[in-house]
């Protein structure tokens, strides 16, 4: 595949991820805490497109799941079936009378991938959850390169002593190993918050916690941008500081933001995942892929019930992408720039 | 040597200056363990404020920080609260199980990158090179925390390894020989998710650099002298490609740090990392700052260990110098 194409694909897949997380509300047949408590860790339901009575159906048809005697597996109560339908809306139960793109009628339920120990929907949870795992590693992608950008660009710029106590804190952050660094600028926080608060503080804490390596990649270049005969020519002729920044060194930065993007907002999802695995970040109900994960941590789930892994493959899917477009834009950037 | 004691002073400002950075971070926490203490109606709000005296919590910032100091000099690192003891006891045991599991991690991940990195150096283009592009690949796209939990799995559902812990129930009766088999039967899962970590990184950094090596001049003149290639690779790329590998070295470490943090407690491996979370959720300032600067202790000793071979192996640092 040329670099080109391999740069669409990749865009064009992470584009399609994120956006299905946006569309969470739509995509998902129900509410990410809407609970079936008679229905724990129900299997995928099945889709038949042959029913019961051996006859062909155009419309897929599902049938509801009733508990095995022994209460431990599950069967399919055979006797009506329910079409799946498009375009539902919700009943006038739901506080919210929001459409959603596809459903059944009650008592069946459709769980694409199954239900937690809850009985709530992975499917609807994974979408949701990705709204949090996705855009917090986003947002601190953002931050982090914003922060670092900015104080790069100054240490590079102005040198000096600002240079050196710049550098000199750079190295403080980074002679700490990362994820030790996160925990402990997160347990100067508070523990328990709203997953409202917890999703910005996780932004926060990520996003500057990691300021100092691109920080330092960006005053290399920006070092070398500034000796550059054009920018010197240019403060001959009297140009500012600012214009010189924004006009002739930050375009030189550019570049190195938009790899470093690729390589850090996976790392930074893995982040939010871990703390919100070990209880340290959005807290349930509300899903997250991490803490969703973290109901692996019982035996029984981790070796039973395979579609509550359906995260961590989401979470690989997410990290292939991230590397596709890393490596592509790698390939497009030709050897020259890092 | 002057090089080396240069570093040791770096390694030892950097420790002073994370001491104070990461006290004053913790420090800032709003809500200290006495904090939580103060929402029992059985305990009066002097009991508190003596407790807090007591340990001298009421002092200001700088005070307490020299006190700390002073305390990590006695070897005691300030006071656990939860556990009502000093924290230096508390840390020890916990610091020695992540140095064995990251140090036996490290040395294998780099045992099995080496060769295979040199060996890949020379398969350019075929089946190898797809093969172990394609591998590294995966390796590096499958996230530490899936990696962790998978090999879980697999324990859980072969039982061929245990599935969590550093010793059976049972280890204090044991004799020496089957107490050491019992660890290394318990390293075996937490090593192999830390290896599949990082090994990917190192083969590829491995690959690169030897590639390097591969492409100067002296390579092809020995090339030309007629010495075989296996010679070739070993003797003469392999220590040209040594310097940035050694570097790396150090840098592993920390990356291993890291990773070892979750999969410890992911494994329930009793290391640095449960210890540190335990005292995060339990609000115990000093526990937590425990763990942080034993854990740039390792790091700084790791990348002196770096530049000590670095010196060893590369007669033009040696040369530099005089």
């Amino acid at each position: 595949m040329s670099g080109r194409a391999a740069l669409l694909t990749a865009s064009a897949g992470l584009a399609a991820m994120h956006l299905a997380a946006l569309g969470a509300g739509f995509l998902a047949p129900y509410g990410p805490t809407e609970q079936n408590r008679s229905l724990p860790y129900a299997p995928p339901t099945r889709l038949h497109l042959v029913d019961a009575d051996g006859r062909f159906r155009w419309r897929p048809v599902v049938y509801p799941l009733a508990r095995s005697r022994a209460g431990a597996t599950y069967e399919e109560d055979r006797l009506q079936s329910y079409p799946v339908l498009f375009l539902v809306r919700d009943g006038p139960g739901a506080p919210a009378g929001r459409v959603h793109l596809f459903g059944v009628e009650e008592p069946a339920r459709v769980f694409l991938l199954g239900t937690d120990g809850f009985g709530r929907d992975q499917f609807s949870r994974l979408l949701h959850g990705a709204q949090i795992s996705l855009f917090a590693g986003l947002l601190a992608t953002a931050l982090s390169l914003g922060v670092g950008w900015l104080l790069g660009t100054l240490a590079g710029y102005y040198g000096r002593w600002l240079d050196a106590i710049l550098m000199r804190s750079a190295e403080l952050f980074l002679a700490l190993p990362w994820l030790y660094l996160l925990f402990t600028v997160r347990s100067m926080l508070p523990l328990h918050v709203s997953p409202g608060q917890a999703f910005l503080l996780m932004v926060l804490v990520i996003g500057l916690v990691d300021w100092a390596r691109p920080a330092r990649l960006v005053r290399g270049v920006v070092l070398s941008a500034r000796e550059r005969n054009y920018v010197l020519a240019a403060r001959g002729f009297g140009a500012s500081d600012l214009y010189l920044i924004r006009r002739h060194i930050a375009p030189q930065t550019f570049g190195l933001l938009l790899t470093q993007a690729a390589l850090l907002a996976p790392q930074y999802i893995l982040a939010e995942v871990t703390l919100s695995f070990l209880g340290l970040g959005v807290s349930e109900p509300v899903p997250s892929w991490g803490n969703m994960l973290a109901e692996l941590q019982h035996y029984h789930v981790l070796a039973s019930y395979w579609w509550m892994w359906v995260p961590g493959l989401a979470l690989v899917a997410v990290f292939l992408a991230y590397y596709a477009l890393s490596e592509a834009l790698h390939l497009l950037a030709g050897p020259t720039s890092t | 040597m002057a090089r080396l004691a240069r570093r040791v002073v770096h390694g030892f400002l950097l420790l002073v200056g994370v001491s104070v950075l990461s006290f004053v971070l913790v420090e800032l926490a709003p809500g200290d363990y006495f904090a939580e203490m103060r929402l029992d109606p059985r305990i009066s709000e002097a009991t508190v404020r003596a407790l807090r005296v007591r340990y001298g919590l009421d002092r200001p910032l700088p005070e307490r920080y020299l006190r700390w100091v002073a305390s990590l000099a006695r070897g005691e690192l300030g006071y656990s609260f939860a556990y009502g003891q000093p924290v230096g006891p508390l840390l020890w045991p916990r610091v020695r199980n992540t140095l064995l599991l990251t140090g036996t991690a490290n040395g294998l991940a780099w045992m099995l990158a080496v060769p295979l990195g040199a060996w890949w150096a020379t398969r350019r283009r075929g089946v190898a090179d797809a093969g172990l592009a394609g591998l590294t690949a995966i390796l590096l796209a499958l996230p530490d925390l899936v990696l962790a939990l998978g090999l879980l799995l697999l324990a859980v559902r072969t039982g061929w390894f245990p599935a969590g812990g550093m010793v059976s129930l049972g280890h204090e009766q044991m004799s020496a020989g089957e107490r050491l088999r019992d660890v290394a039967a318990h390293l075996v899962l937490p090593v192999t998710a830390l290896v599949l970590g990082i090994l990917p990184v190192l083969v590829r950094y491995v690959r690169a650099s030897v590639a390097d090596a591969l492409g100067a001049p002296f390579v092809r003149a020995a090339r030309a002298h007629g010495i075989p290639e296996v010679r070739v690779v070993l003797r003469h790329a392999l220590p040209a490609a040594a310097n940035p590998l050694i570097s790396l070295f150090g840098l592993s470490l920390a990356g291993l740090l890291s990773t070892s943090l979750l999969v410890e407690v992911v494994m329930s491996w009793p290391g640095l990392g449960p210890l540190m979370l335990e005292a995060i959720l339990a609000r115990d300032f000093y526990l937590v700052l425990g763990p942080v600067l034993a854990s740039t202790l390792l790091l700084v000793g790791g990348n002196l260990l770096a530049d000590a071979l670095l010196l060893a192996v590369d007669p033009r640092i040696r040369s530099e110098e005089t």
